[in-house]
């Protein structure tokens, strides 16, 4: 296949990306609510039903533990199911499937069985939606030993992340910044995947404070990257891309260079993401540390009506606020 | 080969696993109906007959009050459908053509039973008396519900499907335990209704309550408005046989009922009702109707269905046939039905007015009531935050 350079939406990338799964593997199924002739609620199966047929897209019914159980089963059976989970907040009548069969199948097992399946959530805020439709809820999923979690921040991510997370023979959670959906890139297509699924990427280089995000928070992350360059502070934007398991080496050397760490996530920061790279950043980096690792996330409380997302999701001002208690120290 | 072994019996059920055909505009023989399409009394027959009694008490007043929650229900409706076009609402879920579904239960509802809803169930809030401005809350995003449920005997409204269905079945068996079932005081003995739509009957949660009421043989009626669509999903995505057909395999009594003729969903209700009060236990309601709109403001609903079936939906019209039997039965004068649409009108521009005027609530309330007793972490970035936003106005 010859290369081409393509510029769509993450929207477009993911369905571009599974439609390629689906054509190099016949054992690739989709399942989930409306995603066959609707393409899905925000239409990321677009189409993919009338070219694939009933058979390999498949509009369940409404009951998100049915449709993991089954996926599981499919998969159990030598197919490679992808799950859609309509809204983030949705996710949870399949929690027990997830955590308890989809995570550990291959560890009981000692082995002999294989979970080759990837459960797509689109999650995160700020798209003024009513409750359950905006939650973070990866540390759930990162938390749980068994599960590889992953999110995409830009088109050409989304586009190879969900060809790899399709090949990949672990469950893999797969995370879409919702809010982002419609955000246009650019796309080398038919070359190879740029980067491993699990590769953290410098998104901009800098040499006084390290940001690491991910999803939706790594637009934000660059905006706010931007706006302290006028001022004369170099931030480097890490996107993590992989929850678990995290690029070490990666953030490690970012911390190593700037010696300050900002963490930004849309999810609440009690036992979120932000706590365990701060853990691991004071326990492997501490030498290097000028200043404590300052975690900016959302707060401690339900996801709030969306009257009051601008000031509950992290900002340009609140991480530029905290890239200044870093350097302050 | 000894002999006690059970010979195979013969059933009725088809050898193949082809989904029946079904024509999803005709309800079957089985559907409890008063009113036809037109608005002429059905003649008693066998599978309303059981009903007839719970309309005893239905004369003109009534029917013109029915009438009345009909329109006036329909109109909150379209007021909340055109302020989510305004910007005033983020979304808005229309209950149009389920007012029938939905006035019918409501109205069958005495003060002290206590309803359930999903997030559709604004003609049910009506009818317990739920100021249909508090529902606009949770769609402009100043609250989550922000009725007080205990107030009405209306909860909060259950956007993840099913949840609800156990919450109701609780809620019963604690009635239940509270001896309030079967006392013979109709005006103690209370029962609890849950709301869910077709799609809902595929979840878990709903398939449990059927369980645990049947067990627990508690006085909670299971009301399933079957509106023929999951957002995009057909009723043959969700299930082969109907949601009052498979009630009986839970031990729980199903009827159909024809969602779009008020007559019917309120005797099928009153009926359930009183059995529940009366200690007899739960019953399912399926309410055959058709969701008229959009699944939400959000959807577009000819990604996925035909015109054809909206245009024969339409002439079921639960309004129009009531509005054909009052006037056939001669039962208003002169200028009532104009009489209601100018208080449709009154009520529309109330509501417009009060949610235009719905204040954003301040941020630092979204630390409020996360828990009853203070909360260290809470406290801590409640006062952060405080401190955070008043860095701006130093600026
Ligand atoms: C657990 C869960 N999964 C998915 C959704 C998204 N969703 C909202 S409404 C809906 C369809 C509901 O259909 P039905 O139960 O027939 O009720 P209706 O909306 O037609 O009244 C879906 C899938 C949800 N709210 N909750």
């Amino acid at each position: 296949m010859s290369s081409a350079l393509q510029k769509m939406t993450i929207a477009k990338a993911l369905n571009a990306g599974m439609r390629a799964a689906m054509e190099t593997d016949p054992k690739v199924v989709l399942l989930g609510e409306d995603i066959g002739k609707l393409g899905g609620v925000f239409r990321i199966t677009e189409g993919l039903q009338k070219d694939f047929g009933e058979d390999r897209v498949l509009d369940t019914p409404l009951a998100e533990s049915g449709i993991m159980g089954t996926a599981v089963g499919l998969a159990l059976r030598g197919y490679r199911p992808v799950v859609e989970i309509q809204f983030d907040g949705f996710v949870y009548p399949a929690f027990d499937q997830i955590i308890s069969q989809v995570a550990k199948m291959h560890y009981r097992s000692l082995g002999h069985l294989r979970l080759p399946m990837v459960i797509r959530i689109p999650y995160g805020g700020g798209i003024g939606a009513v409750e359950h439709h905006s939650e973070s809820n990866e540390a759930y999923f990162a938390h749980t030993a068994g599960l590889r979690v992953v999110t995409c921040s830009s088109a050409e991510d989304a586009y190879w992340m969900i060809q790899q997370a399709i090949a990949s023979d672990d469950p893999v959670v797969f995370y879409e910044p919702k809010r982002r959906y419609h955000e246009r890139g650019e796309i080398e297509l038919g070359e190879d995947a740029p980067h491993g699924l699990h590769d953290a990427v410098v998104r901009t280089p800098g040499t006084d404070v390290t940001l690491l995000a991910y999803g939706p928070m790594v637009k934000t992350a660059m905006i706010a990257a931007q706006a302290a360059d006028t001022e004369g502070r170099s931030i480097e934007v890490v996107d993590l891309r992989s929850l678990s398991p995290l690029d070490v080496p990666t953030i490690l050397e970012s911390a190593r260079k700037t010696g300050r760490v900002v963490v930004a996530h849309e999810a609440q920061t009690f036992l979120g993401m932000g706590a365990e790279l701060a853990a691991l950043v004071q326990h492997e980096a501490f030498y290097h540390l000028e200043a404590p690792v300052i975690r900016v996330g959302g707060y401690n409380i339900p996801y709030p009506p969306s009257r009051h997302e601008e000031v509950f999701l992290p900002d340009l001002d609140r991480i530029l606020d905290a890239v200044d208690r870093s350097l302050a120290y | 080969m000894s002999d006690d072994v059970v010979a195979p019996v013969e059933t009725a059920a088809p050898a193949t696993h082809e989904p029946p055909a079904r024509d999803i505009t005709d309800g079957g023989p089985e559907m409890v109906q008063f009113l036809d399409a037109e608005g002429r009394r059905i003649p008693q027959t066998e599978v309303n007959g059981p009903y007839a009694d719970y309309l005893q008490d239905v004369d003109g007043e009534m029917l013109r009050s029915l009438y009345r929650d009909l329109v006036l229900v329909r109109r909150v409706d379209s007021e909340g459908h055109a302020l989510q076009r305004q910007g005033e609402l983020g979304l808005w879920p229309s209950l149009l053509g389920q007012e029938a579904a939905q006035v019918g239960a409501g109205r069958a509802m005495r003060t002290q039973d206590y309803a359930f809803p999903g997030y559709r169930e604004h003609g049910v809030a009506w009818c317990k008396g739920v100021d249909p401005v508090n529902l606009l809350g949770m769609f402009r995003g100043v609250n989550h519900g922000g009725w007080d449920s205990n107030e009405n005997n209306f909860h909060l409204y259950t956007i993840v499907i099913g949840n609800q269905m156990l919450h109701a079945t609780g809620y019963a068996m604690g009635v239940q335990k509270d001896g309030l079932v079967g006392t013979g005081d109709a005006d103690r003995d209370t029962a609890v209704m849950a709301f869910t739509g077709d799609g809902g009957t595929a979840q878990g949660d709903y398939n449990e309550a059927l369980v645990f009421a049947s067990v627990a043989h508690s006085p909670v009626v299971f009301f399933v408005q079957n509106n023929h669509w999951a957002i995009s999903e057909p009723n043959d995505r969700q299930f082969i046989i109907p949601p009052y057909q498979r009630a009986r395999g839970f031990g729980i009594p199903g009827v159909r009922v024809d969602g779009n003729d008020v007559l019917a969903t309120l005797a099928v209700t009153r009926a359930a009702l009183e059995r529940a009060r009366g200690g007899q236990g739960p019953t399912l309601i399926e309410a055959f109707t058709y969701r008229m709109g959009a699944h939400t403001t959000s959807d577009d609903p000819t990604k996925y269905r035909i015109a054809a079936e909206v245009d024969i939906w339409k002439k079921k019209d639960p309004i129009d046939r009531l509005r054909k039997h009052l006037e056939a039965e001669g039962l208003v004068e002169d200028g009532w039905f104009e009489s209601i649409d100018a208080e449709a009108d009154e009520l529309a521009q109330r509501i417009r007015t009060a949610c235009q005027q719905m204040p954003n609530p301040p941020h630092e309330d979204m630390f409020e009531k996360v828990y009853v007793d203070p909360h260290p972490l809470i406290e801590r970035e409640r006062a952060e935050f405080v401190a955070y936003q008043a860095s701006f106005e130093e600026d």
